[in-house]
């Protein structure tokens, strides 16, 4: 049998790729506890730990591979359609029910193999299955073990000369090890409980690592904003999954879900509320507009920290999320054949809106931060238009080129007086610092889309993803997003110019003696830069690799093994859109002319003045509207205020300050007067009934005070008995009222 | 072994720490060490042969919803009241919980007894409460369950009263009174139940078969749940009977403050579960709508009451308000989901609660107040013990992974489908405002940790050197704790696939899903 073969073909690792997660989890405990005590202060532990997951990372990816070649053996390229029919209506189900990697006679000649599950009994609940805990092994999460461990790897390295005596040392080494085990947590769960769980497990690895020092406030404040902003999107994560678990008849299991999803079990009604509230999430923790002004703050936090969490790894957690439950969002936000939906929307609008506040940054890993905003507008856009692959492309090759630039201004950061001020104390670098030099013009480039960077190949997909461009096809006719991403692809050129200006041309403006990095910050840098250019090739068109002389088969590679085509938990119509020749050289075009436009600028203004930044009395302090504009742009379109100010300041300010005089003064109040008002009468009875009237006439009658000490002596004697019975009669009055009145 | 468990076992179990409290009383009160050293063994020796009892061998997990060890013997003929006693899967986790906390308690009394002191009648008061916790959770007898309730109530007004802070006395009296009108009302509805459907008992499981068939009105079932709200909702306590909360915390000294958050409070919850859903079915259905609403407010008005304060105490005492409210929220839905979440919840809130009371103690201890404010930099004089208010905090705003978020989700995602009969809108927007709650949690919290654990030391306080790490006790004292908090976040199971069974057995009568 076909199946049978195929299942026991399955490689150790992708069977218990748990075991990838688990290593730094042990490494975060044994870094805490001894990682004062063992030599290099822990960072031993935490390197070795995570080149193993690397390695282990690394070996998955090639089972994987290795995995769908084997499944593409005997395949019949006739039956395909034939096939995909009968197993999208029929055996959707068993297919969600069988734990086992589906390898039926029928899913025989999928076009991708399903994802392996390797799950075990979690916790029971009636009248539900029992929820389990498990791993989700499938191209996009072996795509994504390698990316974290990858960059995890090198930030380690890096870190261990960059925060060489920092006062949290170990610390910072053992948090670094929960991240890249929470990360890799999330990336393979099987459910969307374990999901959430990994989610908020990396938010606040990133908490930490963002308020690394929290001795001064602002680092924090940032933190808190960090956390605060992210569980303001986990509403939208808790609701939305709740939907999604009734709505998948009581589970919270991906492929089951999925499956119902995009067999039209589940109402679109309800998948469109749903992915209305996911998206919250993925507003937060992508850093997508209105959600993202947490991310910018984050830079807070030590260098290394940004590179790998908030650009590379922890920040596409949303677009992961998003591709993960693809047929969720596909359905429910009706993608195929639209123009435009939330998603597409809110991509195309951070792209632009995060690009555009990139330009009035002088910090330069603000500027980075809100590129990565931009940056993941375009992957949320990708999504949006349908576009799976691309987007998952993109995260891909962004990954590097990001992790690059950010460990790229670590080292001139490193270099200057531990400044990020590109302004006061960057400039003219290129000769004092070659290597970060070099390698930092590399990742801009792979991020500004120039070929044949990683960025050009991925960012190019994205644009012809949104079938606007004649002869692209796609999903779609996504006008808006694809406008707003060929913006996006200027602006992106224009302002990685600007920051390649003030940091490596001009003159030296700072006040420090900068100097290039050892091997441990620059060696990394370089491993980065080269990815970033080659990765992109990975999925060149088929047509390109043939143009310059390749096999075919060398072209989509990415998309080949990682996008699960085929499935009955994936999109059965996604459409591919054809790459377009014109569309890129015409996006290329666009992007080269801004970035030269804006070196132009600062070349004219060197010649001027050689230390001069900025024009004074230049077009935005003689024109009004930009002049507003660029003060809109300086305040971030006062979305800060409006949440700190307002929001925040106004709910533990006057609305919890109100809500608490209330308690004091209403409900206590109530309570207060109740017992004063008791105690009043009480007063009263006592000393005009009970002493007045009836001791009185007790006195006078003379009735024996001996009986009622005893009986007061009884009550007294604490017998638990008697105390019930007393009780119990008492009682017995209140009761016949109260049958009596019912 | 097992004929002596399956017929004492029980009654040893509650009756222990009264034993040793007899034994401290021959003991004088200046031999402080004998004091202590009763008591802990006392408090461990329950706790040995509590785990005896609830071994895989001798008690069966694979029927929770069974009484097991049940006893069952006379004892108030006149009104038909009986010591009937039994474990199944609803109490068990708190029946666990009390055994835990309370040796841990005294072992953090070894070298914290408040002023003004006096061991000996410290220690036999928690052995009482002990003794009145266990009760209340294995009785299976509303006399009996009433008598235990009663008796846990006047242990912790002593305590309050005579170890508490400046303003004892008037907590002390707000606590005993609130406690005592609760009380009193669910004593009534008891008697209102016997004599309603004429059972001549007041065992639990013999009056939900009576309620149910002798077809008692459900205006009158409506009105005997009312008193039972009250009672229990007094105790949990819900908006808006909660304000004797925050002063009875506030003012109590630490280790009562943590029995309290960590037990006495799970008696309102575990009498909605055990007692008032189970018997009174249908009225349940009909007060579901108004327990939820009133949860939901408490976890918004606890939740903003938490951003007010300025006394660290007190805001952890607020805290309990808008996270009872969660348990609560799950007990409204009357869905196997939301229940199991609930107790879930009350063993979590427990824990973690419990722990933020200890650390708030011992950072009084040393720093002689609370006030948020003064505080500030606690990691850089206490590491150790600042980072475990960093993790305890993060448990506490039901972060995935530890053990306050399986109290919080499942609620939440419950109330989305409540049991039929409810309103589903209303619920959903319970839902709502309940996640919305989340952001609150965390914001108090972060804020509070924020405030005292990070910056720099203040002026005041930076060179006193009576500000020292963790001592011994309270390592012993808490990293049980901690390990537990991990543990059930990392394997929910261990509780929920206990109590799922009994739970629903409990909710067999709405038929819920």
């Amino acid at each position: 049998m076909f199946s049978a073969e195929v299942a026991t073909d399955i490689s150790w690792i992708l069977e218990n790729a748990w075991i990838i997660p688990a290593i730094p989890a042990a490494s975060f405990l044994l870094i805490l506890f001894f990682g004062k005590k063992t030599p290099g202060g822990g960072h031993w532990i935490g390197i070795t730990s995570v080149l193993a997951i690397f390695a282990l990372s690394l070996w998955s990816a090639v089972a994987w591979i290795g995995y769908v070649d084997d499944s593409h053996g005997a395949e019949a390229e006739a039956e395909h359609a034939a096939v995909v029919e009968e197993f999208a209506v029929g055996d959707t189900l068993t297919l969600a029910a069988a734990e086992e990697p589906v390898e039926g006679e029928e899913h025989a000649v999928e076009a991708t193999p399903g994802p392996i599950l390797s799950e075990r009994d979690w916790f029971s609940i009636a009248p539900f299955d029992t929820f389990k805990i498990g791993t989700l092994v499938d191209g996009q999460s072996v795509m994504l073990l390698f990316v974290v461990t990858f960059i995890s790897s090198l930030v380690h390295i890096f870190s261990v000369d960059y925060v060489a005596g920092d006062r949290r040392y170990t610390h910072y080494f053992a948090f670094l090890s929960l991240f890249t085990s929470a990360m890799l947590f999330m990336v393979l769960s099987s459910n969307t409980l374990q999901l959430i769980v990994g989610w908020e497990l990396v938010g606040v690895c990133s908490f930490a690592l963002i308020g690394h020092w929290w001795e001064e406030k602002p680092n924090s404040d940032a933190a808190l904003k960090a956390f605060l902003t992210n569980r303001v999107g986990d509403i939208g994560l808790l609701v939305g999954m709740t939907i999604l678990f009734f709505a998948a008849g009581g589970t919270f299991d991906i492929t089951t879900i999925n499956t119902m999803a995009g067999a039209g079990e589940i109402g679109q009604g309800t998948l469109l509320v749903a992915s209305l509230c996911l998206l919250g999430a993925v507003m937060s923790k992508s850093g997508q507009f209105i959600l993202h002004t947490w991310l910018p703050d984050a830079m807070a936090g030590p260098t290394p920290v940004s590179a790998l969490i908030h650009a590379a790894t922890m920040v596409v957690a949303g677009i992961y999320l998003v591709g993960r439950l693809y047929s969720v969002f596909w359905v429910g936000l009706a993608i195929p054949g639209s123009n435009i939906n939330a998603l597409a929307l809110i991509g195309g609008v951070t792209c632009v809106f995060g690009g555009m506040l990139a330009f009035v940054q002088n910090d330069i890993k603000k500027v980075l931060a809100y590129s990565t905003v931009s940056q993941l507008g375009y992957m949320a856009l990708a999504l949006g238009v349908g576009a799976w692959t691309a987007g998952m492309f993109h995260l891909f090759t962004h990954a590097f080129f990001k992790a690059c630039l950010f460990l790229g201004a670590g080292s001139l950061s490193h270099a200057c007086h531990h400044s990020f001020d590109m302004k006061a104390e960057m400039g003219g670098l290129r000769k004092i610092m070659p290597k970060t030099f070099i390698t930092f013009v590399i990742g801009s480039l792979a991020l500004a889309g120039i070929p044949p960077m990683a960025g050009f190949w991925s960012k190019d997909e994205i644009l012809a993803g949104a079938g606007v461009w004649p002869g692209t096809g796609g999903n779609g006719t996504y006008y808006i997003p694809f406008i707003f991403g060929m913006i996006t692809a200027a602006l992106t050129a224009a302002y990685m110019s600007r920051v390649i200006w003030l940091v490596f041309f001009g003159q030296y403006r700072g006040h420090s003696q900068p100097h290039e990095n050892g091997p441990l910050i620059t060696v990394p840098l370089m491993i980065l830069a080269f990815m970033a250019t080659v990765v992109g090739f990975l999925n060149m068109p088929p047509a390109f690799a043939t143009a310059i002389g390749l096999p075919e088969s060398w072209g989509e590679r990415f998309g080949h093994y990682v996008e699960p085509a085929g499935i009955a938990s994936f999109p059965g119509d996604l459409g591919h859109a054809n790459p377009s020749l014109s569309l890129a050289i015409v996006a290329s075009l666009l992007a080269a002319g801004a970035g030269g436009v804006v070196w132009l600028y600062y070349q004219a203004l060197y010649r001027k003045d050689s230390m001069a930044t900025e024009v004074t009395g230049g077009l935005k302090d003689k024109h009004k509207v930009l002049a507003a504009g660029h003060t809109m742009l300086v305040n971030k379109y006062y979305l800060d205020d409006l949440y700190t100010e307002t929001i925040a300041m106004g709910t533990k300010g006057p609305i919890a300050k109100a809500a608490y005089w209330f308690n004091q003064n209403v409900l206590d109040g109530v309570i207060d007067t109740v017992g004063k008002g008791t105690v009043g009468l009480g007063r009263f009875v006592y000393r005009y009934i009970d002493q007045g009237a009836i001791d009185g006439s007790v006195r006078g009658m003379g009735v024996g005070a001996d009986d009622s000490g005893q009986m007061l002596r009884k009550v007294q004697s604490g017998k638990i008995r008697q105390y019930a019975m007393l009780m119990f009669g008492g009682a017995v009055v209140l009761v016949a009222v109260f049958i009596v009145a019912v | 072994m097992s004929e002596l468990l399956d017929t004492w076992g029980i009654t040893v179990m509650v009756f222990l720490p009264l034993v040793g409290a007899l034994i401290m009383m021959l003991v004088p009160a200046a031999d402080e060490e004998m004091h202590k050293v009763i008591a802990l063994a006392t408090t461990l020796a329950t706790g040995v042969w509590g785990a005896i009892m609830l071994w895989p061998s001798n008690f069966d997990y694979d029927n929770t919803a069974q009484l097991q060890f049940v006893t069952d013997k006379r004892w108030i003929d006149i009104v038909n009241a009986r010591y009937t006693v039994g474990i199944d899967g609803i109490s068990l986790p708190l029946i666990a919980l009390t055994l835990l906390v309370v040796p841990l308690v005294i072992i953090y009394s070894w070298n914290h007894i408040p002023s003004p002191g006096n061991a000996k009648a410290f220690l036999m008061l928690t052995l009482v409460l002990h003794t009145g916790m266990l009760g209340s959770f294995v009785a299976q007898d509303l006399v009996l369950f009433f008598v235990f309730f009663e008796v846990v109530l006047l242990p912790m007004y002593f305590m309050i009263g005579v170890w508490g802070g400046e303003q004892r006395m008037y907590a002390a009296i707000k606590f005993f009174l609130f406690t005592l009108f609760g009380s009193a009302l669910m004593l009534v509805s008891f008697l209102a139940l016997y004599w309603a459907t004429g059972a001549e008992t007041f065992n639990m499981v013999g009056l939900a078969e009576r309620v149910d068939s002798e077809n008692v009105k459900l205006a009158t079932q409506v009105w005997i749940f009312g008193g039972m709200f009250l009672g229990f909702g007094i105790k949990v306590p819900m908006f808006p009977f909660h304000t004797w909360l925050p002063d009875a915390h506030t003012q109590a000294p630490t280790q009562g403050s943590v029995i309290l958050a960590a037990v006495l409070l799970k008696l309102g919850t575990y009498g909605f579960v055990r007692i008032a859903i189970p018997i009174l079915p249908k009225a349940a259905i009909e007060w579901a709508p108004v327990i939820g609403a009133l949860a939901v407010i408490g976890i918004i008005y606890g939740a903003l009451g938490c951003l007010a304060q300025t006394d660290m105490k007190r805001l952890i005492a607020f805290s309990s308000v808008a996270h009872m409210g969660y348990v609560m929220l799950g007990i409204a839905t009357l869905t196997t989901f939301g229940i199991n979440a609930a107790i879930f919840g009350m063993v979590a809130h427990g824990l973690i609660t419990g722990m933020l009371f200890f650390i708030a103690g011992s950072i009084k201890e040393r720093f002689h107040t609370l006030e948020i404010k003064r505080l500030g930099g606690l990691i850089l004089q206490m590491p150790k013990m600042g980072w475990i208010l960093g993790f305890t905090t993060m448990a506490s705003l039901g972060l995935p992974g530890l053990a306050g978020f399986w109290g919080e989700f499942p609620a939440i995602l419950a109330a989305y489908q409540p049991a039929a009969g409810l309103s589903t809108g209303l619920f959903r927007f319970y839902m709502v405002v309940a996640a919305i709650g989340t952001v609150l949690a965390a914001a108090y919290l972060l804020w509070l940790l924020q405030r005292t654990a990070f910056g720099t030391p203040s002026e005041e306080f930076a060179d006193d050197p009576e500000i020292h790490d963790m001592v011994i006790t309270e390592w012993i004292a808490w990293v049980p704790m901690l390990i537990l908090i991990v543990l059930f976040g990392f394997m929910p199971g261990l509780i929920f696939d206990v109590t799922d069974g009994a739970v629903q057995a409990g909710l067999s009568a709405i038929g819920a899903g």
